[in-house]
């Protein structure tokens, strides 16, 4: 048995090495792939989960494309990203910028803080920011203080302001890890760099731009799938916050799949609408990697 | 020096500002959840004593010792298996030679970034139809599947730093594979099977929509599900009450993290960025 590994030509392929891998890939394709596969083809069907499938074709996907709650669920996500990712890169970019050779004493315990929010439940996160938003919590307290009672509002039972105020819970939860993952990536950059950079003469905003963005690029990529992901999802926030309302205006497309797959029997519906999602994440996925793959 | 000196002052200043925004949150709810029961605080004052009475009422009302324990079962479940499972997987692709990795790890990579509530309508109908839903199972078995990309690509990367020389010398007594496995790689992999382990606890224990989905019964509700339930139900409309309830199913995660958190804070880091 073990003299087959003291020498084996190149081109012998040995079996038994696809016994690695079979346990991990039964779990990966009965739970994941197959479902995924179940759902594409129930998204051609109608079916309430009860009685006998119905092939309809492509006619759940026009549906959905003509349904004009469904639309703004995914203009919803849209806005979502502003606060999911490019806030909090904002945020992390520039604060990273100043901190290009600072030695900050007690670092770990900043990270160890600002990274919170990345541990913990969304469940937990929304009901803390429940309280925050609530009419008699933290924040109209706050503002009454000031003298600001006309301000103060049921935030998440506003129509205009519940959005935003979700979005700006998101922008909470990632700044701290772009923070951490971009001042992590600064502290990477070779200093000479900056070194010939002041040699040329050039300022803290050109330094910015031409030392320290373009080095980030890695990092920058891997926070835009990270956040971008999480804004298109969000299921858990959304559904203890807010739930889809006031009416449908904090309504995003997985809310919409779980209340039709679960409260409404419409699993066909559901089912194409994650097949849409599930598109709309890859393609952006894809946008985001060629994007900053081109620039190289 | 003064200019040094002006810089740490920023840098500091801009820590303590953005820890005062991660923390207010914290500190508001817990203030809430330790203030005196049936006594409305507004939420912009320093609570008057220190009650734990909320404490109490949450965990006794909100069957929350069932909610941990379920919540523990189908953690240990997942981890355990995932780990297991994408351990054989990783040392297959990363040390033996297997014809067709690319289109293998393409595969997993669909399951990397595919947002799972595309796909939990399926497992629904599936579980049920075999009678699992609202068992432990309908939780755990989704759970290692859609845990398993992530651990083979994170477990693959750690066996990439294990040098060539470890295992070849080990090859020439004549040791199998398995036994390099066993004996030589896997006591070099113990940090990073323990960051996984780290990772896997705190998503697994978060998960929600699954739980959501699947258990129907209260006495099968994980803790964030039980927690959900809670917060919605209008006869404990406490706030008090509720914030109670949210930091006890914060509460294991927390400690961990006070012990733990360099594992946490480089795993998803560096996690990512291999991705």
């Amino acid at each position: 048995m073990s003299t087959k590994y003291i020498y084996r030509p190149q081109n012998k392929i040995d079996y038994s090495s696809y016994l690695y891998l079979i346990p991990a890939f039964i779990f990966y394709l009965v739970f994941v792939f197959f479902p995924l596969a179940d759902t594409f083809y129930n998204s051609f069907t109608e079916w309430n989960g009860i009685s006998e499938k119905k092939w309809v074709g492509l006619e759940q996907y026009a549906k959905n494309i003509q349904n004009k709650k469904i639309t703004s669920s995914i203009k919803h996500s849209f806005i979502l990203i502003i606060f999911y990712s490019i806030l909090p890169i904002i945020i992390g970019l520039l604060i990273a910028g100043l901190m290009i050779r600072v030695k900050v004493h007690g670092m770990s315990t900043y990270r160890a803080i600002l990274f919170l929010p990345q541990i913990l439940s969304m469940i937990v996160v929304g009901i803390a920011w429940r309280w925050i938003y609530a009419p008699k919590g933290p924040l109209n307290s706050g503002l009454d203080f000031f003298g600001l009672e006309e301000v103060s509002r049921a935030w998440l039972g506003s129509f205009d302001y519940a959005l935003p105020f979700v979005g700006l819970i998101g922008t909470w939860v990632m700044f701290g890890f772009t923070m951490i993952l971009f001042i992590a990536g600064v502290q990477k950059i070779p200093t000479e760099l900056y070194d010939a950079a002041k040699v040329d003469g050039a300022g803290a905003i050109s330094e910015f731009f031409n030392v320290t963005l373009p080095n980030l690029k890695g990092e920058i990529v891997v926070a835009l799938v990270f956040t971008v992901t999480l804004a298109l999802r969000n299921f858990d926030l959304i559904y203890i916050t807010t739930g889809g309302g006031p009416g449908t205006s904090t309504m995003i497309p997985s809310m919409f799949i779980y209340k039709k797959a679960f409260q409404m029997n419409q699993v066909g519906s559901a089912s194409s609408l994650g097949i849409m999602l599930t598109l709309l994440i890859f393609t952006l996925v894809s946008i985001i990697l060629l994007i900053f793959k081109d620039k190289k | 020096m003064n200019y040094q000196n002006r810089e740490k002052v920023i840098a500091h200043s801009i820590f303590i500002i953005g820890s005062i925004v991660v923390l207010y949150p914290f500190f508001s709810i817990l203030f809430l959840a330790l203030s005196e029961p049936g006594k409305r605080i507004s939420g912009f004052t320093v609570p008057s004593g220190i009650y734990f009475d909320n404490f109490v009422k949450a965990w006794t009302d909100g069957g929350f010792s069932n909610g941990i324990f379920n919540s523990f079962v189908v953690v240990f479940g997942v981890v355990s298996v995932t780990i297991f499972c994408s351990t054989l997987a990783a040392y297959a692709f990363e040390k033996l030679d297997i014809f067709g990795v690319t289109p293998l790890f393409a595969l997993l990579l669909v399951g990397l970034v595919l947002p799972y509530e595309s796909i939990v309508i399926s497992l629904y109908y599936t579980m049920k139809s075999y009678n699992l839903s609202n068992t432990y199972w309908s939780l755990i078995l989704p759970q290692i599947g859609l845990s398993i990309p992530f651990s083979i690509f994170w477990l693959r990367a750690s066996f990439k730093a294990i040098p060539k020389s470890l295992s070849e010398a080990a090859m020439i007594e004549g040791a199998g594979r398995f036994t390099i496995l066993i004996k030589i790689l896997i006591p070099q992999m113990i940090p990073a099977i323990l960051t996984l382990t780290v990772l896997l606890f705190m998503w697994t224990w978060n998960e929600f929509l699954l739980a959501l989905i699947m258990i129907q019964d209260a006495d099968m509700r994980t803790a964030p599900l039980a927690l959900s339930y809670f917060a919605g139900n209008k006869r404990y409309g406490d706030p008090a009450i509720t914030a109670a309830a949210a930091i006890w199913v914060a509460l294991p995660v927390l400690i961990m993290y006070v012990f733990l958190q360099r594992r946490f804070i480089s795993g998803m880091v560096t996690g990512a960025v291999k991705e």
